[in-house]
């Protein structure tokens, strides 16, 4: 312990020229592509959704730790006085912490006390009519910029110091069902954005565009077109309507230059009839060349789908030694390892309790039973409909070398609800219930072994949870959960440390930054951000 | 899809009143001479003649209320029998379009579209709904078979119901409150909850945002100095929970201070099989519920 807090002690001397005064300097405002790149030389910081281009959710800090969490208080809160999900997971760049709130609010606050230096909110047309809360997850940064999806599907860059639009691109016409609610990457000088949708029959697409002005550099069809490799695995003219929305943030390999992104399920979420075929690329990680939006690899992890197993689960790259992989506890249940050099899996075990599928195909990857379909009575299968965990983050800690991730243990009455398409209106072709009968449902945090995708340890939730996770050099995993406590866990065993209760269900990923020589962590639950650090 | 998408959960955090601000629109329009007929104007389905609208309507059904009102809308464990004919929150067009819409305040009928998951209806897809129940609802509501009247007595008697239900003001308070059951739950749903309670336990306090429902859980504990009590889960977390002890007293643990901690999913209400109560009582008990709710 004492290491460790000698080495915290030299981190904050290090950053201590940047706070020295009691005014928060503007002279480190510019966030350029190359501190994206080395984002892990300014922990104090927080610059992008994940904490860096890894996807991680691994904060560096460590003045907060195993021996001292238990004594964390309150710092401050804000408050955006909105209902609905409050999903953000805000940005921290030299003072100076950047959210988003429900319905398309943005903040900049001084992040020593949580008082704002501006505040936004887009006026969103009435008959916008996004699935599942009027949410947002938060920005990207670049430059004097920060960035924002919308609602009505535009992308929004405000300025980083008054909060005032500075573009407004349209990615596509809301009424279709279309809205942004994820959190932008910045790769270059591009901003990428994908779509929600999967619910209204979309055609689901990735896009980027110049962070300077917003012209679209490129746009990429999670469906292929027609004469396009992979279009073949659709029925007729249900390409067209095929849903397969990009509803997470991406991550970003310099080495070999690409972008890897998740897509969504195919639409009708629960309705497999008039869609045979793969459905490519729903239920995909893609690998993208960020300059071009070219398409270099895909692995689909539920061909077919019928059970809403988005795959918008944050895609981690972990090396470890010259393997170079993706990790990702899917929403169907299975925990995957992937090489991310060519797409080739390496194995998958279930991290939850499955009963889609019950064999694998040559290569490993897990098959759906053909018993599994939705029926119209109605048919029981786990992972529900919720998923065995969804887009809340995951987190993977390099020195315990484990994979944090929410696990729901909850099954499904599948039942289909044949409906016709029609442009803006739900097309989901399903109905699903909890079965009544078996024991209520629960959750956990697990920390898995990527070697073995054996379980670790892990801390049982007393029902499921749409809580994040956050991994701490301090030893520390965070999380909350759906009774409202934010928890700090001891990485390496599980073992809790502390709780506060929020007093509303967790709905986000946190994030710890520092300022002043002093780290928080930050979570934002219910209407309010609030932030925790030591006395 | 982001999440669940079915109704689950009352939201009591309502979302900025989508349907307001789609009125506001609608008055412009209105007044703009671009829309001839606001469908929220209308107190009748514009749809109620067109026969295909009962069949979208049923798709409808199944994807928003069915989670709640069951398959065939016939109730629940959750929602009330909507095939009645006679519907607690009225029952004309109207009055359907409004509680669907605008959901039931205090109760676990939401708003429409505030639910946090899933898309909501439109109000052209609100009428196809309601198309959908008037092709299932029964023209008239038999009498009920049992003795209300008798069902009464049993109800505050032999059977010993009141010593923990309360109707009206008047009972226990360590079983759910029944004033309102007779018109919330099926009939099916009430037996079961007779014949075997601990099949699907009653559901107690639902928390602004949480996914689930507490449930009647039944709870030991013994404290740190020997006390023990027993009773039933209020709310829990994992660090904590509170419960209601058989003489209706409220106790707050931290679960790690205690010696023993039991929680079953066996209920503390017994079960009234054809022995303790006969076909021919539970009928009338039933019926005293049915006529208490109708009130």
């Amino acid at each position: 312990m004492k290491s460790a807090f000698m080495k915290t002690g030299m981190r904050l001397a290090l950053m201590a020229p940047l706070v020295l005064c009691g005014r928060l300097s503007n002279a480190r405002a510019q966030v350029t592509p190359q501190r994206l790149l080395d984002s892990a030389k300014e922990p104090q910081n927080w610059l992008m959704y994940s904490g860096d281009y890894a996807g991680r959710r691994f904060s560096a800090l460590d003045q907060i730790n195993a021996s001292n969490a238990a004594m964390l208080v309150p710092k401050w809160a804000y408050q955006t006085m909105a209902g609905g999900k409050f999903e953000t997971t805000p940005l921290v760049v030299d003072g100076i912490l950047y959210g988003t709130g429900q319905d398309n609010r943005a903040f900049a606050l001084d992040a020593r006390a949580g008082r704002p230096i501006w505040q936004y909110q887009r006026a969103l047309a009435a008959d916008i009519r996004p699935c599942c809360g009027r949410v947002n997850r938060g920005m990207a940064i670049l430059g004097d910029k920060v960035f924002l999806g919308t609602l009505d599907a535009h992308v929004l860059a405000l300025d980083a110091k008054t909060g005032s639009v500075v573009w407004d691109a349209t990615a596509v016409d809301y009424r279709k069902g279309y809205s942004i609610t994820l959190a932008p990457l910045v790769i270059k000088n591009l901003v990428l954005v994908g779509v929600s949708g999967g619910e209204y029959g979309i055609r689901g697409f990735i896009d980027a565009y110049h962070a300077a002005t917003g012209e679209r550099k490129w746009r990429f069809y999670t469906i292929p077109g027609p004469g396009e490799p992979g279009h073949d695995s659709w029925e007729g003219d249900s390409w067209k309507i095929g849903g397969a929305p990009a509803w997470i943030t991406g991550t970003y390999d310099l080495a070999t230059n690409t972008t890897f992104w998740t897509t969504g399920n195919p639409s009708p979420s629960n309705r497999g009839e008039g869609r045979s075929g793969d459905n490519l690329y729903s239920d995909s990680l893609l690998a993208l060349d960020p300059d071009t939006g070219k398409l270099k690899w895909y692995f689909q992890f539920s061909k077919h789908d019928e059970h809403d197993y988005d795959a918008t689960q944050v895609p981690v790259m972990v090396d470890q030694g010259d393997r170079h992989l993706i990790l990702q506890a899917n929403r169907n249940g299975f925990f995957y390892v992937i090489d991310r050099t060519n797409g080739k899996l390496e194995f998958a075990n279930p991290f939850a309790k499955v009963t889609w599928s019950d064999s694998k195909d040559t290569s490993g990857v897990p098959i759906a039973r053909k018993d599994a379909s939705p029926t119209l009575e109605g048919n029981r299968v786990c992972p529900g409909a919720a998923g065995a965990t969804n887009w809340m983050s995951p987190a993977y800690d390099p020195q315990t070398q484990l994979f944090y991730v929410t696990a729901r243990e909850q099954c499904d009455v599948f039942s289909t609800a044949p409906q016709p398409y029609e442009a803006g209106h739900a097309y989901y072709g399903s109905a699903y219930f909890p079965n009544d009968d078996a024991v209520p449902f629960t959750g956990a945090l697990r920390a898995i072994d990527p070697n073995t995708g054996k379980l670790k340890w892990e801390w049982r939730h007393p029902s499921p949870t749409w809580s994040g996770v956050l991994s701490t050099a301090g030893g520390l995993v965070f999380t909350g959960d759906a009774e409202g406590n934010f928890i700090a866990l001891e990485a390496a065993s599980g073992k809790a440390l502390w709780h506060f209760q929020c007093g509303a269900s967790v709905y986000s990923s946190p994030m710890s930054f520092a300022i002043d020589g002093k780290q928080y962590v930050a979570v934002a639950v219910g209407s309010t951000l609030f932030t925790f650090g030591l006395p | 899809m982001h999440s669940a998408k079915n109704p689950r959960l009352p939201d009591p955090l309502k979302q900025p009143p989508v349907w307001a601000a789609t009125c506001f629109t609608c008055t412009l329009l209105l007044m703009m001479g671009l829309f001839t007929a606001s469908l929220k104007a209308q107190d009748k389905n514009p749809f109620s003649a067109d026969p295909k609208a009962a069949k979208l309507g049923e798709s409808q059904f199944r994807a928003n209320c069915a989670f709640c009102h069951g398959l065939g809308a016939r109730g629940g464990g959750r929602g009330p029998d909507l095939t009645r004919a006679r519907k607690r929150r009225g029952n004309s067009d109207a009055d359907l379009f409004r509680t669907i819409n605008e959901g039931v305040p205090g109760t676990a009928m939401p708003q429409n579209g505030a639910t946090q998951q899933g898309v909501g209806m439109t109000e052209e897809e609100i009428w196809q709904v309601i198309s959908y129940i008037r092709s299932v609802e029964r023209k008239a509501d038999a009498t009920a078979i049992g003795n209300a009247a008798h069902g009464k007595e049993i109800f505050n008697g032999t059977a010993g119901c009141s010593t923990c239900h309360m109707i009206q003001g008047k009972g226990g308070r360590i079983g759910p409150d029944l004033s309102a059951t007779g018109a919330t739950r099926s009939t099916d749903y009430i037996v079961e909850s007779l014949r075997s309670p601990s099949r699907r336990l009653a559901q107690g306090i639902s928390e602004a945002m949480k996914e689930f429902s507490q449930e009647y859980e039944t709870v030991k504990v013994e404290t740190a100095d020997g006390q023990k009590f027993m009773g039933v889960v209020l709310n829990e977390d994992h660090f904590t929970f509170q419960m209601m002890d058989t003489r209706e007293q409220i106790h707050l643990f931290e679960k790690d201070k205690l010696r023993s901690f039991e929680k079953s999913r066996e209920s503390l209400m017994p079960v009234y099989d054809q022995k303790t109560l006969s076909d021919k009582d539970l009928q009338d008990v039933v019926a005293y519920l049915l006529a208490v709710g109708a009130q």
